[in-house]
């Protein structure tokens, strides 16, 4: 049963390999800055999720942001955070933007404030990210509000949410997987992987408890930029697993050629994800990178992606 | 128990520039309790502020009084024939204290010495954490004595957030990471099921003044809230 209707729900429901990138709006009221990134992303990715504040920095809201990537020719992935506003606001958001043609939203609960730009801003956290992927579901499937009244016209999103195999503790990861799913989850994004091994320990849980089977896996990867990035997100990144070979691989090779190598090793990851029993696409965060996704896709074998009009 | 810390000199010093006679009342409870605002914090406050009016060629006649508990109207009723010799009054009492004090003599100047920073635990002597942040509906049967509102930094009802590693917060590496605890105490006391499923939408109520009238008081006061109300 279709759900939403989204490019990526029909290429995900048809066995295709996914890919969905990333786009982070600008801190001002820049429309070009948006349309410049959509550029190098249209026709190399299914969708792009459009961030909602990363790291807890103002940004042009992601409402908007989703919107000037829909005229450009690209679908949104709709990402909202808890952080910033209460039930009213979101689903008053979630209205608004699936009018306006949004059709896939990422349930996210959102750095906490103290790693941005306002680390004394009163934070929310009305509801968590495991209520929100609830209540986006409530409307869709029951035409409810939060508060069980009806909706006159539903908005039908397709339901994406996050999980990290690589956190704390490690055997709970898959369990709370699981109760993403509970709560309505169609697609997960996964925090970007380096750990190989941890992954497919994560999935092989997740395929034994049947996860997979309701739900469509994402892997997300990042290529690496430098040495210094790799070591910069193996110290300061909560929540991200670099292991040593990684920085190790980098090191051998000279400053100029840490880009491609980078790169090199995210598409030999792709092809890896892509032979992986229960993983239906990957999710490709080339954080301000967007001009390289292009090759990135080339190189990982992942072109040409479907043509929306052929999937119906 | 609540916890408060004594504002920085200045910003008191500036409060009370315009004051010659001042009262400091302190408060016996709580603030004394974690060294903010008892008899002794009182003296103390009353020899620094004194001095550093002196400094500046100023003269201020500050007395201090403490009460057991400036929440509590019996205690306050001590401070009524005392107040009117005074230009200004200080209080030492959290914010509660502070506001009741004010209420019982609102022709009074009325300002507060301490920042009241949370609802805690003792856990050593200067030492204090904070544990609850009244959300008027509590959770801690669920999750193993840990709350998930205060201990949590985003208030996540279905921890942990991904952020968490080695058992910390995300925030902060010496916060340890209340759903990690959650798991392991509920885990070793095999109850983790409790967890296992998606905790829903809960309904905070603590979004207006609370009040509570016990219910077989709701008579005796009937008059006297209608009064309080309108005063």
């Amino acid at each position: 049963m279709i759900k939403s209707g989204s490019n990526l729900e029909k290429i995900l429901n048809k066995g295709i390999f996914a890919v969905t990138g990333e786009l982070g709006p600008p801190r001002g009221a820049d429309i070009n800055a948006i349309r410049e990134k959509a550029k190098h992303l249209k026709g190399m990715v299914d969708a792009v999720n459009i961030t909602d504040n990363q790291t807890a920095v103002v940004r042009m809201a992601s409402w908007a942001a989703s919107l000037i990537a829909l005229q450009e020719g690209l679908e949104p992935n709709y990402q909202m955070v808890c952080r910033d506003r209460n039930r009213i606001a979101m689903q008053s958001d979630i209205l608004g933007a699936y009018t306006l043609g949004i059709r896939n939203i990422l349930c996210l609960s959102g750095d906490h404030p103290v790693f941005g730009d306002h680390p004394f801003t009163r934070k929310v956290f009305d509801i968590d990210s495991m209520q929100l992927i609830a209540m986006v579901k409530k409307m869709r499937d029951e035409g409810k509000f939060l508060n069980g009244e009806e909706i006159t016209h539903p908005p039908r999103m397709f339901i994406g949410a996050a999980a990290n195999p690589f956190g704390d503790p490690h055997e709970f990861r898959v369990l709370r997987l699981a109760k993403k799913i509970a709560a309505g989850a169609d697609f997960i994004q996964t925090q970007s992987i380096y750990n190989m091994k941890r992954f497919r320990e994560w999935l092989n849980q997740a395929n034994d408890m049947g996860l997979t089977e309701k739900v469509y896996i994402l892997a997300g990867v990042t290529p690496m930029k430098s040495l210094g990035m790799a070591r910069y997100m193996q110290k300061n990144v909560p929540g991200m697993d670099v292991p040593d070979e990684v920085i190790k691989r980098l090191e051998g090779v000279e400053k100029k050629k840490q880009a491609a190598e980078g790169i090199k090793m995210c598409c030999e990851q792709i092809e890896e994800l892509k032979t992986m029993k229960g993983v239906a696409g990957v999710h490709l965060m080339a954080i301000e990178w967007e001009h390289r996704v292009p090759e990135i896709v080339e190189q990982a074998k992942l072109l040409p992606r479907p043509n929306p009009q052929d999937l119906d | 128990m609540i916890i408060a810390k004594i504002k920085p000199l200045e910003e008191i010093k500036t409060m009370l520039k315009d004051f010659r006679r001042v009262l400091n009342v302190g408060c016996a409870g709580c603030t004394a309790v974690c060294l903010a605002g008892g008899q002794r914090e009182v003296d103390i406050m009353n020899t620094k502020l004194s001095l550093l009016f002196k400094e500046e060629g100023k003269l201020l006649e500050i007395e201090g009084f403490t009460v057991e508990r400036q929440c509590e109207p019996q205690f306050l009723a001590e401070l009524d024939s005392l107040v009117e010799e005074y230009e200004a009054v200080l209080s030492m009492a959290c914010g509660a204290g502070v506001q009741f004090l004010a209420e019982r003599f609102p022709e009074t100047k009325v300002f507060p010495a301490v920042n009241t920073t949370f609802v805690g635990v003792n856990r050593d002597i200067g030492w204090y954490e904070e544990r609850c942040q009244c959300c008027g509906e509590c959770v801690l049967g669920i999750t193993g004595g840990i709350c998930p509102v205060t201990m949590c930094a985003k208030m996540l009802f279905n921890g942990p957030c991904g952020g968490a590693q080695d058992g910390h917060c995300e925030v902060d590496k010496n916060i340890p990471c209340a759903w990690v605890n959650i798991y392991k105490r509920l885990k070793a006391q095999g109850r983790l099921e409790q967890i296992l499923t998606v905790f829903p939408a809960r309904e905070w109520k603590n979004q207006v003044q609370g009040r509570l009238v016990l219910e077989e008081y709701q008579e005796r006061y009937l008059n006297q809230i209608k009064e309080v109300m309108t005063r």
